[in-house]
């Protein structure tokens, strides 16, 4: 506490202490232009910032959850957990940092995937945890996002991933690098069946995920500002020793540079992705969804 | 010190320094030596046995980086003949990091595609080191699917500190040009053979790496990320990598006790660059196996055998 802190009589001293009966996280705070947000209004638009409309970073559960129509939601793959096969140690135990990360988020591994619909078509989506270290794929990511391919594959239905992730987990070390040639295969299966995979690239996709599954989508798709690229800007800026340009590797620069089809908006990313689904599959969106008007209307009523 | 051997290289040096001494005198002065310097080549050779038996993986990941290393071109030269070197992606510009092109391989066709780092300064700038941009991975990938296209099979040498980090390789997109050839690589109607013949640096590797047939040179390492940036992110001090390079198990015996490659190809003494003959024998015996054994299949077989193969990577309990 600061002298100024202590100085303040207590009834008005708020910040910083486990205070009295303010629920937690009643009042949010914008990362980018740091507008004091209602928690609810913040739910409701999507973690999108109503003031600025910054896209911060939100969970894969709540993801899939704010993606998908309500039912039908089946999860595949959850059963699958990780293992600490070579026994890596840095100056933690990956066995200690997999059960620390399981504690903190509720999630066996850094990717959730769940088949279901959206505005009536039937997907299967997956989204990777960026607070399950760093979203990094391991064995259990890989062979997820394997399983989601099959299940396209088997349902012959359309593919979602939104990817989040600083890329390749280090503590799996070599059998994290295969599991980008391992998800590449997978993919190339799923393309030659003329399935769809709609790939959302979202604040951060890097390394060994963008090099890899993130970047073979029919159709790539990223949030506005999301960091996307290989190597990470403090990498880039040691070896060619000069600052950056603003903007750099982000969303925005890539749809410049022709790497991805178009940025959207999340509070509108349902109804885009349901319409381009509908026209690669020849289908049409159930009648009382009216694509263009939905997306048109404020945020916060997007959802039903 | 000497600045063609590592440090634990160094009392192999001065020994062979030594020699080389005596021999001098020997020339010149009217005593006989020779019997001296037999005893000492003997010595020094027992000296490299022993210092070589007993690498650490840290130690390796030098000697896959030593000075004197062999580099792809060295190889093309002693295992091929015809050569034809084959320029550019077609869209952009050609990579000298990557170099590709048709050769014979015991009078069979193939296509030769590698990494190629620079031996003097001036090569190394030409070459990136080693580290290409995405134009080097869509060469790579356009050779690729020629020797699809024409029935040749593709021999891979990878030698590298790991895709470029730079403005212009992220610009034209880096990430979707390894991504691709993952992609290719994984269905591509005819054999793919990979050697590890230096430094196997993360997915700038891989992306020439996807095949029916994984081998490593001894010394050469294989990894995710380098020891030095593994320990700037997981220790957080690039001191700490020679325990990176052990954790992360780089080296080919342990890398083939975990079943993520399928051959060693054994080094002369001293490591590939004290004998780099030797080291191309052994290697194009290897190639010459391996080809036999996948040119006798079926390619759908060939395909459905690698993507088999490619499933199964991953340690996880259900």
């Amino acid at each position: 506490m600061s002298w100024f802190e202590k100085l303040m009589p207590s009834r008005i001293r708020t910040e910083g202490t486990s205070k009295r009966n303010v629920p937690e996280g009643l009042w949010g705070k914008c990362d980018a232009c740091n507008a004091v947000l209602y928690r609810a209004e913040l739910e409701r638009s999507l973690d999108v910032c109503p003031k600025c409309g910054h896209h911060m970073r939100i969970g894969a559960r709540k993801r899939l959850e704010t993606f998908l129509d309500e039912s039908p939601r089946e999860e595949i793959a959850d059963t699958i957990e990780p293992v600490d096969i070579l026994k890596f140690k840095d100056s933690k135990k990956y066995k200690d940092r997999i059960s620390a990360s399981q504690k903190a988020t509720g999630e066996k591994d850094a990717l959730i995937v769940i088949k279901g619909s959206v505005q009536g078509l039937p997907v299967v989506a997956c989204a990777f945890e960026f607070s399950f270290m760093g979203g990094s794929m391991g064995s259990v990511v890989g062979e997820r996002f394997v399983r989601a391919v099959n299940v396209s594959i088997e349902d012959n239905i359309p593919l979602v991933c939104f990817s989040a992730s600083g890329g390749a987990r280090m503590q799996e070390a070599l059998i994290s690098l295969f599991q980008m040639a391992k998800t590449s295969a997978a993919l190339a299966r799923l393309s030659n069946r003329g399935i769809p995979f709609v790939s959302v690239l979202t604040d951060p996709t890097m390394g060994g995920v963008s090099a890899s599954l993130a970047m073979l989508g029919d159709i790539h798709i990223a949030e506005p500002n999301a960091l996307i690229g290989f190597a990470g800007p403090r990498v880039i800026e040691q070896t060619v020793g000069e600052t950056l340009p603003e903007g750099f590797q982000r969303s925005e620069f890539l749809l410049e540079h022709g790497a991805i089809d178009m940025i959207v908006d999340r509070r509108e990313m349902r109804d885009r992705i349901a319409n381009l689904l509908a026209m690669l599959t020849d289908q049409q969106l159930a009648k009382e969804v009216d694509v263009v008007s939905v997306s048109a209307t404020p945020a916060g009523s997007v959802e039903e | 010190m000497n600045p063609d051997f590592l440090e634990f290289e160094q009392p192999i040096a001065e020994l062979e320094a030594k020699i080389d001494e005596l021999r001098y005198v020997g020339d010149d002065s009217e005593v006989n030596l020779s019997d001296e310097i037999a005893r000492l080549q003997t010595k020094c050779k027992s000296l490299t046995q022993s210092i070589f038996s007993n690498l650490n993986a840290w130690q390796i990941s030098q000697l896959a980086r030593h000075p004197k290393r062999p580099h792809m071109l060295d190889y093309v030269d002693l295992l091929f003949t015809d050569f034809e070197e084959l320029h550019g992606d077609r869209a952009f510009a050609d990579d000298h990091a990557i170099v590709g092109g048709l050769a014979r391989l015991e009078g069979i066709p193939v296509m030769v595609i590698g990494h190629q780092k620079g031996r003097d300064t001036t090569q190394k700038i030409y070459r990136n080191f080693g580290m290409p941009r995405p134009e080097g991975y869509r060469k790579a990938m356009r050779l690729m699917q020629m020797a699809e296209k024409f029935n040749v099979p593709v021999l891979t040498f990878i030698d590298t500190p790991g895709a470029y980090p730079g403005v212009g390789a992220e610009e034209r997109g880096q990430s979707e040009a390894i991504a691709r050839n993952l992609l290719i690589m994984s269905e591509l109607r005819t054999p793919i053979v990979a050697t590890v013949i230096g430094e196997g640096g993360s997915g700038g590797a891989l992306a020439i790496g996807v095949a029916d047939w994984v081998m490593m040179l001894e010394y050469s390492t294989y990894s995710v990320i380098s020891p030095e940036g593994c320990a700037s992110i997981l220790w957080k001090s690039a001191e700490k990598a020679s325990d990176a390079a052990e954790a992360l198990g780089i080296t080919s015996a342990r890398l083939k006790q975990l079943d993520l490659i399928d051959e060693i190809i054994p080094e002369p003494l001293g490591g590939a660059h004290r004998n780099i003959e030797e080291a191309a024998a052994a290697m194009k015996k290897s190639l010459l196996d391996t080809l036999s054994r996948q040119r006798s299949l079926e390619v759908d077989e060939l395909v459905a055998q690698r993507y088999q193969h490619l499933m199964k990577f991953g340690d996880f309990k259900e």
